[in-house]
């Protein structure tokens, strides 16, 4: 009986004592603010910084504190004086220890915290990639932060705009975290571009180097000469129309050379084995955002539109008139696609002579 | 083998082929009067679980199916145990608390944590994502609190010894690691089929006496104050306002219609 009144009271007074503490926290904010410092966690790989690691420098620079950019494992040392020369990083710290190569994120996370605590730093930004949707929730967690994830605008240090339900609602939320963690999505912010200027680059001043219980195997990557799907400029995309794997590989690769485009795939495609999963694109999938998006026998179904409907320009072959992909294409084909592709292969390739 | 005592959280979400509506006030997506059902991410965990049971038998001592939402999600964890949950446990929030609706992606993870050691879990099996919020991060954020290894999309999972071997889908393939137990794995989509394959043959939940003996499964049922964990909210939601539509542009009739209307939009 006492522990319901107990608990009673204090969920009454719950309400009255947040306001209390957020109406002091703001006026100590007033009194003290803490100096804006925004660390951006960046991705390497074979000597590289890697694509979508470029837009993360951008959004960092949107809370217009001074920009620090965090790089670990074996070669970050090598990879720190490119990234010393992106646009608005005032300083590279580096972690140059094997134990990070995998991205692996029992010990990866530990060293995100300790070097956030260290440098004080207020925001923390880093890709919705992978290696981003694997570490920062972690570091989050250990740092008591709720994360921000797959943020399409920074409104001010606070408010970040983020889309929900696969695309079909945009909520702006405002955080009361006293550092700020987020991932961003990196169609939806312009690449950092090298300047002549050279940012100051330094060992990274804490490596706790903790302890990780998992241990990496093996990986197995789609190698491609063709641009990457996430960052490329044009897409094209094949979906369950194409039938089979055979006309999937016979009809798309020559229309993306055609078009200098990287290859996709909408999820029914990938479970019907006609695509490799990471050619997905939908809300489960990557999210792309090119100048020309090409569908070729998709239907448009939300999971799908999620991952592709803020391309510049949309364009779909589909033999069924009512197919809902026409609802957002700018440029819509009805025809039979094991016609229309390979015409319209021929067509590129002797117009480009 | 380490014998496994799975605890797998599900979030009953409005059902994945439904269009979302923002309501008038700009301030959520409309929830009430709409279909809703298991976050498919979710449905895989579950079935992984009950895989899991199949391939190393009696090393699955339970499959602890989890749930903190409305008295409604009841009948979401009902399912699981039709698909092969032993049981399950319902922290019923209250929607009339602000601090109750839409529990965020860390409250969930540290009330997680709780279940796992009131219940003494050793394996956390679940979605990569909830297709409503889209966040992606209570799997790994409760590997945090707890200290545990993750693997975070999995396309397959192996128990070997007191390890668990995950293909996890990354950017641009695929990659193998090894963690030790107890740990946390986030599902993605290739794990498994839920539904059957081919979807016409199985639908290994859905048989009458898998939900007659669903029913008689025990499901526990809780509240947020049972658990002593700070629900405080971290975000304010500013505004939920649907996304700026995209017209149509018209169809063309031909191959060359559709190039010369590429070049009038600058696309190639």
């Amino acid at each position: 009986m006492c522990i319901c009144v107990a608990l009673a009271r204090a969920s009454v007074l719950q309400p009255f004592r947040q306001s209390a503490r957020s109406a002091v926290s703001s006026r100590l904010f007033l009194l003290s603010p803490r100096p804006l410092s925004t660390l951006a966690i960046l991705e390497h790989r074979e000597g590289r910084i890697s694509a979508q690691s470029f837009p993360v420098v951008t959004a960092a620079s949107k809370f217009g504190g001074p920009i620090t950019v965090l790089l670990a494992g074996s070669g970050s040392k090598e990879v720190s004086t490119q990234a010393a020369k992106l646009n608005g990083v005032e300083k590279v710290i580096y972690a140059s220890n094997n134990a990070y190569d995998k991205g692996l994120p029992e010990n990866f996370a530990p060293l995100l915290v300790e070097n956030i605590k260290k440098g004080n730093f207020t925001h923390v930004v880093g890709a919705h990639s992978a290696f981003g949707k694997n570490i920062l929730p972690r570091a989050s967690a250990l740092l008591d932060v709720q994360q921000i994830s797959d943020c399409i605008e920074i409104k001010d240090e606070n408010t970040f705009v983020r889309p929900i339900y696969a695309g079909n609602a945009i909520a702006t939320v405002r955080s009361t975290d006293t550092i700020k963690i987020v991932t961003i999505r990196g169609t939806a912010f312009s690449p950092a571009e090298e300047t002549s200027s050279s940012a100051t680059v330094e060992e990274a001043p804490v490596d706790p180097d903790a302890e990780c219980t998992t241990a990496w195997v093996s990986e197995n990557l789609t190698r491609s000469e063709r641009p990457d799907l996430g960052t490329a400029p044009k897409v094209v995309s094949g979906g369950r129309g194409l039938k089979d794997k055979e006309n999937f590989d016979r009809l798309m690769p020559p229309l993306a050379d055609a078009l200098g485009a990287a290859i996709g795939a909408s999820r029914a495609a990938v479970d019907a084995g006609f695509a490799d999963n990471s050619l997905q694109i939908g809300q489960t999938g990557k999210v792309v955002a090119p100048q020309l998006y090409l569908a070729a026998g998709i239907s448009g179904a939300i999971q799908h539109l999620a991952g592709m409907k803020d391309s510049k320009v949309i364009a779909a072959i589909n033999k069924d008139p009512d197919a809902p992909i026409f609802q957002v294409a700018d440029v819509g084909l009805v025809a039979d696609l094991f016609q229309a592709i390979p015409e319209l292969t021929e067509k590129l390739n002797t117009g480009n002579k | 083998m380490t014998s496994l005592r799975i605890l797998v959280p599900i979030k009953r979400v409005i059902d994945y082929a439904i269009k979302p509506r923002v309501n008038a006030t700009k301030t959520a997506v409309m929830t009430s009067g709409v279909k809703m059902s298991m976050n498919p991410f979710d449905e895989l965990s579950i079935e992984e679980s009950v895989r899991l049971r199949e391939r190393n038998g009696d090393a699955v001592q339970d499959i602890l199916a989890f749930s903190a939402g409305p008295a409604k999600a009841a009948d979401t964890l009902r399912t699981a145990m039709a698909m092969g949950a032993d049981r399950a446990l319902l922290v019923e929030l209250d929607e009339k608390r602000p601090e109750e609706i839409d529990l965020e992606p860390l409250a969930v993870a540290k009330l997680l944590r709780e279940v796992v050691r009131q219940e003494g879990c050793n394996m956390v099996i679940c979605g990569k994502q909830s297709i409503d919020d889209d966040s992606g991060q209570t799997g790994q954020m409760l590997a945090g609190l707890l200290g545990w290894g993750q693997a975070t999309q999995a396309a397959k999972v192996e128990v070997q010894g007191s390890e668990v071997v995950v293909t996890k889908e990354v950017d641009g393939g695929e990659e193998v690691v090894r963690v030790k137990l107890p740990a946390v794995v986030t599902t993605d989509l290739r794990l498994n089929e839920p539904w059957g394959f081919p979807i016409s043959c199985q639908r290994r939940y859905a048989t009458l006496p898998n939900i007659m003996k669903a029913k008689k499964k025990p499901m526990e049922k809780k509240t947020l104050a049972d658990f002593n964990v700070e629900f405080r909210k971290r975000l304010e939601t500013v505004e939920v306002v649907e996304p700026p539509p995209r017209q149509g542009g018209g169809k063309v009739d031909s191959v060359d219609g559709l190039i010369s209307r590429l070049k009038e939009l600058g696309a190639i």
